[in-house]
């Protein structure tokens, strides 16, 4: 098997790790970066096809490479022996990593709520549908309604609309009252600010509807029309394509394998970042949703405290708590309205792998009894979908994985076994 | 924009720009429903970033390989369940 030695592996290439990276190697620490995406970049900094890489994800991979940073993309973790090995799966097979410390800065997905319709082709994540349009696909001219909550549907709305999209409304559930109070607070932070206000100019020939949110999606094997509550009435469009998400959970998985605590669904840190496995720092969304600024921050006490100058970070402390002040009114303005609770009608699957349907898991007492009665979050995405659903349909913690971490081949697998056998010798 | 590059999807011979994710190729192609869930209804990709498995396909013979996480290469062999 292909290994790779380091002193700070950093698992994931968006903001924070690209912060921690490029930190880390200029505090002197020999630095790998394992990204599952064929770029870095992350998902904010996804760039597009025709546009190369994003400035900012350039400069921070400039600052890491210049110091000897090596970067591993299309690779994704599948198992660990501990905190100081992993393992990794990327085209050409199996890749054992070990470092004497792990930077987790595994991001965020969005978080979707199933209705009736909802898995239908054409209903896509908001974020889901600007990475695939990021990636070229087709969107001139086709109408589109972007649905559920959060900023990233007015970023994401004007983006559509800038790339030739017809956008038949941004469809809010959180009250308008919440959101303007969100937008009054935003003199504190400038630079969102001015993005705020480029977005509203891009939209302003958009409907913009609050206390708003989708009912069903129907077609004929792909959505045709969406029917949305907006303020108590209904209101049907026809559309090509629905994006729809209701804001971003943190991504936890390679952290709950290692064992780490986790904590209102995000992965816990103490004030530099360390999480509770001594050696496992973490950064970014997967530590709380908080924005790019705050992963940016964290990241960067992250990497001086991988790169042992615990001093630096205590110093880069402030700006983080800056950012994660933002966060907290951002989680508050947005909050899911309870209603969003009764969209599954019984029929309605909730787990799109193994197709099981909201009247079983409704019954089922716990994440545990409704895979043992149903497999639901059993199949290949192991719960990221429905984990997430749950998590605020019936308030389960979603923490529950199991290695690999995703599917792998039967060679990988034995392979990989193998490695752990002798690892765990080793340290035995 | 880089040359195109073909691939064969289904059998079928498709011709793509450089740098198109297997997943985008099969949208672009009017195949936005990549795979039959269990229950055999149509499901097509959601997440775009490798979360949800929706647009898994077998990809020169890896199965349920996530098609918006692999860039197109002249030649490759893609076989969906929706065929």
């Amino acid at each position: 098997m292909r290994e790779l030695a380091c002193d700070v592996l950093v698992i994931g290439a968006g903001p924070a790790g690209l912060a921690a990276a490029a930190t880390a190697a200029e505090g002197g620490s020999r630095v790998v970066v394992v990204d599952e995406n064929p770029e870095a970049g992350g998902q904010i900094w996804r760039s597009a096809m025709v546009h190369g890489p994003h400035p900012e994800t350039s400069a921070l991979a400039a600052r890491a490479l210049a110091r000897g940073a090596r970067f591993l993309t299309g690779a994704t973790v599948v198992d660990a022996a501990g905190a100081n090995t992993l393992f990794a799966v990327d085209g050409a097979g199996p890749i054992m990593l070990r470092a004497g410390r792990l930077v987790l800065a595994l991001g965020a997905t969005e978080r979707f709520l199933p209705f009736p319709g909802w898995t239908l082709p054409g209903v896509f994540g908001v974020g889901g549908l600007q990475a695939l349009a990021k990636n070229g696909l087709e969107i001139g001219n086709r109408t589109i309604a972007v649905a559920g909550s959060g900023p990233l549907l007015l970023a994401v709305a004007a983006w559509l609309e800038q790339h030739g999209a017809h956008v038949l409304g941004v469809f809010e559930q959180a009250p308008k009252a919440s959101v303007v109070r969100f937008g009054l607070g935003l003199w504190r932070h400038p630079r969102k600010l001015a993005q705020a206000v480029a977005l509203l100019r891009v939209l302003r020939q958009v409907p913009r509807h609050h206390d708003a949110w989708p009912l069903r999606a129907e077609g004929d094997g792909y959505v045709e029309r969406v029917t949305f509550s907006v303020s108590g009435s209904e209101r049907t469009l026809q559309v090509d394509y629905l994006a729809c998400a209701f804001g971003l959970a943190p991504t936890t998985g390679l952290g709950a394998l290692l064992g780490c605590d986790i904590a209102g669904g995000g992965i816990v840190v103490d004030a530099l970042q360390h999480t509770s496995i001594p050696e496992v720092l973490c950064a970014g969304e997967s530590t709380g949703i908080g924005g790019v600024d705050c992963a940016l921050a964290e990241g960067v006490v992250a990497g001086h405290v991988a790169s042992g100058h615990d001093d630096r970070a205590r110093a880069a402390c402030r700006r983080r708590d800056r950012e994660r002040g933002f966060a907290e009114t951002l989680g508050q303005a947005y909050a899911l309205r309870h209603e969003l609770r009764g969209l599954p009608s019984p029929e309605t699957i909730i787990c799109r792998c193994e197709d099981v349907p909201w009247s079983v898991v409704a019954e089922s007492d716990d994440v545990r009894d409704a895979k043992l009665k149903t497999r639901a979050g059993m199949g290949p995405c192991q719960g990221r979908v429905c984990g997430g659903a749950l998590e605020f349909l019936k308030r389960w913690p979603r923490d529950s994985v199991r290695p690999p971490l995703i599917p792998i081949t039967l060679g990988e697998l034995a392979e990989v076994g193998a490695a752990l056998n002798r690892t765990e010798d080793q340290t035995r | 924009m880089a040359d195109a590059v073909r691939i064969l999807v289904d059998g079928v011979e498709l011709s793509v720009p450089g740098g198109t994710t297997v997943a985008v190729a099969l949208a672009n192609a009017g195949r936005l429903a990549m795979h039959r869930s269990v229950d055999g209804e149509p499901r097509g990709p959601v997440c775009g970033m490798g979360m949800c498995f929706e647009c898994r396909a077998s990809i020169d013979g890896r199965r349920d390989t996530r098609s918006c996480m692999v860039t197109c290469v002249d030649g490759m062999e893609v076989i969906t369940s929706h065929a």
